[in-house]
Parts: structure tokens; sequence; C-alpha cells
């Protein structure tokens, strides 16, 4: 017998009282296409040997990224995890990784939740970071919000370089605010002029760095320019191995910065979960989504952590509330500080430089043998490349030779006119092996 | 300066020339026990009788601080800032929130005087 704990009559019940003739009602911000007319076709029943078989089947036609010669970037992005990271993350100590509803008696979560918001706020050059959000889209949406907040003032202006991803979630978030969005067209290079769109209704500018298409900017006169003009700047980072080697965006001016963890302590995961980095000014603090913890002393004068600044958060300011977010992402955020925590800061300046040698020793070995070069002055260890033909052809055709060469932009950005754009990524768990194979690949395809 | 007078949501508002400065009663300060930040209104805001003007946040809890009379925010306790706890330690006093320019002064004969207010909170408990 299933449990259902409504019976017919109570379900007519909250639905007449919130004004709805059924549950469908309810979905109609569902794309129509989007949403299931009917039960799934699968056979009603099946052993559990049966169901293995098929879906493992199934699982074999993938290609696995650890298997082959893999550069796919554009967001998420494959590291090497230290088995050390899953050893820690599985500690009993660790058992119960989700933020607690009666914090303080779980004092080495509230610790390593502290040890993560130090070390983000280290990475992000910001005086204060929370314990994580979903993901670096979700935190990239939550900073706009924030931002609309502190400035009072309800339009943001997007990069077109900032990840298609992440302005879709900037998108949605919006519309149902009841906000404004001025989005530039993605463009690979040249001054998009940003500050020049900020006018008296705007609070922030999102940008990305390094950008969606891996190119490295300095974003401290735009800094500058957008809060002379009463607004804030938000730096959006995906792939935050890259700050081991570059400059902090709060050195650059920056006012929120946001961000992908998982390249930190975190496979692929098939796109998630992942964990959202969130930082800013001392000074936003109260206007911050997300949980806080903070350092004290309890009545022995011991060191001790609790959660601080809940007065902004849901369970207790309930509507009024900065963020609908009564969480973070635990046990990412917990992987991601372990993996930190192995690597301490040489390490992970160590694993930046090895990133980009990486890509600087792709693009030699493009450019000498195929003559391609890169759209981007300056790179981290990601790049976008023009082909002579589409570049989601080339990326299938070498797909079938169990070679993943990148994320052909157009998958991300249709409408654009990019499609002959490749975007690659290099990074440490990269071989010089893979990077022969891509080249002679690249080198017979566009031949 | 005129009388003290009170809301039902333990505001007091007090009339001196044609500013009013408002704060939160020592019963309400009482209540929420100590306060932890208070978020005040931009100078310059219009606001209408009952609208959200500010915000008082303690250890426990986070209250929306209405406007007990309609009109533009004059000026604001730029002291709490730095010391919230003031609006526990003086309440009626140092403790304010803003000020305004009343727009329509004959809303203040709708609130509560001291001694209506006292019977009030007597009979809240």
């Amino acid at each position: 017998m299933r449990y259902l704990p409504l019976s017919q009559p109570d379900r007519e019940a909250l639905l007449g009282r919130i004004g709805v003739t059924n549950i469908d009602a309810l979905f109609k911000d569902v794309p129509g296409a989007a949403r299931l007319d009917g039960p799934v076709d699968l056979p009603p029943h099946a052993s559990e040997m049966d169901v293995e078989r098929q879906l493992g089947a199934m699982a074999r036609k993938n290609i696995t990224a650890g298997d082959v010669p893999f550069f796919c970037g554009g967001g998420a992005y494959k590291h090497h995890v230290p088995a050390s990271v899953d050893h820690i993350i599985q500690r009993s100590e660790f058992l119960t990784s989700y933020t607690p509803y009666q914090p303080e008696i779980t004092q080495g979560t509230l610790q390593y939740l502290f040890e993560f918001q130090t070390q983000i706020s280290e990475l992000t050059g910001m005086e204060v970071a929370n314990a994580s959000m979903y993901d670096g889209s979700t935190a990239t949406a939550e900073a706009v919000l924030m931002a609309h907040r502190v400035k009072r003032r309800k339009k943001a202006v997007l990069s077109g370089r900032l990840h298609p991803h992440y302005t879709g979630v900037v998108e949605n978030l919006s519309d149902m605010g009841g906000y404004e969005l001025v989005q530039k067209d993605p463009t690979l290079s040249g001054d998009e002029k940003l500050a020049d769109l900020v006018d008296e209704d705007t609070s922030c500018v999102v940008v990305q760095y390094p950008d969606f298409f891996g190119s490295v900017e300095d974003f401290t006169e735009l800094a500058a320019a957008v809060q002379a003009k009463g607004a804030l700047l938000i730096v959006a980072v995906t792939e935050i191995v890259s700050l081991g080697l570059l400059r902090a965006p709060g050195d650059m001016g920056a006012d929120i910065v946001v961000g992908e963890g998982q390249s930190i302590g975190n496979g692929l995961n098939f796109g998630g979960p992942y964990v959202g980095l969130f930082a800013t000014r001392q000074k936003f603090v109260r206007q911050m989504p997300g949980r806080l913890c903070g350092e004290t002393v309890d009545s022995d004068g011991k060191r001790g952590f609790v959660l601080t600044l809940s007065t902004r958060e849901q369970h207790i300011r309930r509507d009024k509330a900065t963020s609908n977010i009564c969480t973070n992402s635990g046990l990412c955020a917990l992987a991601f500080t372990a993996h930190m925590t192995l690597l301490g800061g040489a390490g992970l300046r160590k694993l930046a430089i090895l990133n980009h040698e990486k890509m600087l020793e792709l693009v030699s070995r493009l450019e000498a043998e195929t003559g391609m070069k890169p759209a981007n002055d300056m790179f981290f260890n990601e790049i976008t490349v023009e082909l002579p033909v589409p570049a989601a052809q080339v990326v299938e055709a070498l797909a079938k030779n169990n070679i993943i060469a990148g994320i052909p932009v157009s998958r991300l950005l249709p409408n654009a006119k990019m499609d002959n754009q490749l975007l690659i990524a290099a990074t440490e768990t990269v071989t010089d092996r893979d990077i022969d194979t891509l080249i002679s690949a690249l080198k017979e395809v566009t031949a | 300066m005129s009388a003290i007078k009170y809301t039902k949501d333990h505001e007091w508002v007090r009339l001196d020339g044609d500013v009013a400065t408002v704060g939160i009663s020592d019963y309400a300060q009482a209540q929420l026990g100590d306060v932890v930040f208070v978020e005040v209104p931009d100078v310059g805001k219009s606001v209408q009788q009952g609208d959200e003007a500010a915000v008082v946040e303690s250890v426990k809890a986070a209250s929306e601080v209405y406007a007990p009379v309609s009109g533009e925010v004059v000026g604001v306790n730029g002291d709490l800032e730095g010391n919230p706890a003031a609006v526990n330690e003086a309440a009626m006093d140092g403790g304010w929130f803003f000020q305004m320019r009343l727009s329509d002064p004959a809303e203040l004969d709708g609130l509560m005087d001291e001694a209506t207010y006292t019977d009030y909170v007597k009979e809240l408990g």
C-alpha cells in the first residue's frame, strides 16, 4: 500500500484555499514541452538484475571523462581529486554534513564551514564569505538580487561574456522578482563599455573572470567606473583554480565575488551537485544571502563556532529574509575545504601553474601544427579557437574516436553566429599524449 | 514640544514644531531583547502611515518599524549604526530611529496617549 498522507478532500481544500482548480495549474510556468503529459514509456516491472543490466548497457554508451583525452570546460572542470579527500569527507565526525538546525551542537561542521569561508575570503580577496550556495549560477543570481537590495535599484547589466547558463538563471530570478536586465550580446573580444550602460536605476554590472570564452581581463577600471555611477561590480568565477595565479577580484575593486567551487574537491558529477561561492565586503554583510559561521569564545573563554547574523535568514526574518536559501552545499563545501587544506596556498599556486602550462603547451602545438590561434589575448586554462568548419561537427567526429575535443560554442549560444568556435580547456589531468592525440585529430578533421 | 503618542505596533512619535521624532517604546525594546542592528530609512523617503519604515533586529527576532504617521523622512539617528544598544538603554530618548515632516498632523489624533498606551500594554500582559 502506498502511503499518501493527503486524501482527495484534503487536496481539494488546499487547492481551493490558494485559488487553483488542479495541481497542474501550479506548474504552468514550466514550458509545455518540458512537462510530462502521461506515464513514462517503461515496462511496469522488471527484476533488479534486469534493471541493472539494462541501465549498465545504457551507461556504456557514454564516454567517461576519465577514460579519454578530455578538453571540456565551460564552467565544469575535470581536475584530479586526491583519494584522501574522499576519505576525509567520509569520516564519522562529518557524517551530518548539513548545516544543522541546532547548529552549535555540531562544532565540527561549524569549524569546517568557518574554514571554508576563510579560504573563499582569501581566494577572492574579499572580507566576508558565506558557507556556500547551491552552485555558481544561483550564487550569481543571488548576487544580483543582493545588489538590488543594497542599492534599492532594480536593473542589472550583464556582460556578454558571462556563462549562458548563469545568464539564464539570473534571467529566471529577475523575471520572477520583476527586475530588469540589460544583456550585452556575446562577443569574443573588445571593450564591452559596460559602465556606459549604468544609469540611475542600475544596481550592478556582472562580469566573468576568466570569462566564458576563457579570456582574462583586468576589471580595476571597470570597478571604479561602475562604482562612480553608484552601482556595484559583481565578478563571477567559474574556474576557481585560476585564482591560484590570477589577481583576486577583490583586489581589482569587486563588490561581490561569486563562483563555482566544483574544481576543488569535487568531480564533474554530471553537472551537479556543485558548490556556489559567495563573498563580499563587510559593509554589505547584512544583505548577504546564506548561512554564515562565526568564531567566538564560550563561557569558559574557549574557542568555538556559531551561526551568526541569522536574523537575515528565513527562519527568523520570514518573508523579509535576504534570500530563500536556508541551507548550503554542505558535502561539496566539505570536499572543497578538505582539498584546499591539503593543497595549501603553495599547492594551489602550483596546481594553477600546472593548468596554465598545459594550456600553453596545447596552444603552441596548435599554432605550430594547425596554424589555428586562440581568440584570446590572455587566458588561464581555457581558450576559444575558430575552426574552418562548424565546431559541433568536429566534436562529434572526434568523439567517435574517443576524443572529447571541447565544447562547441554553438551548443550554449546557438544564436550567436559562433558556429565555428570551439571552447577548449586543459587542466592538470591532460597528458602530453592527450595533447598529441587532439592536435593530430584536429589536423585531420580540419585539413 | 507636544506629548508623546503611541501606536498599537509600539512605535512612539513626538512632534516638535513640524518635525516628528519616531522610535520604539520601552515595552517594545524589553520584548525584543538585546538590539543588535537597526536599519533606518533613506532621508527624503516619503512614507504613508503604516508603511514599513525601519527594521530592528535583536538577538531573538527581526521586526519592522512602521511609520506612525504619513510624511517625509528628514533625519535618521546615525548613532544607532555603531551603537544599536542605545535602543535598549534609552528607547524613548537617545534610541530614536528617524524624524519626519508630517503631511497630515491630524493623524496624530488617532494615536494613543501615554495613559491609554500604558493600559494597552497592561492588557497584553
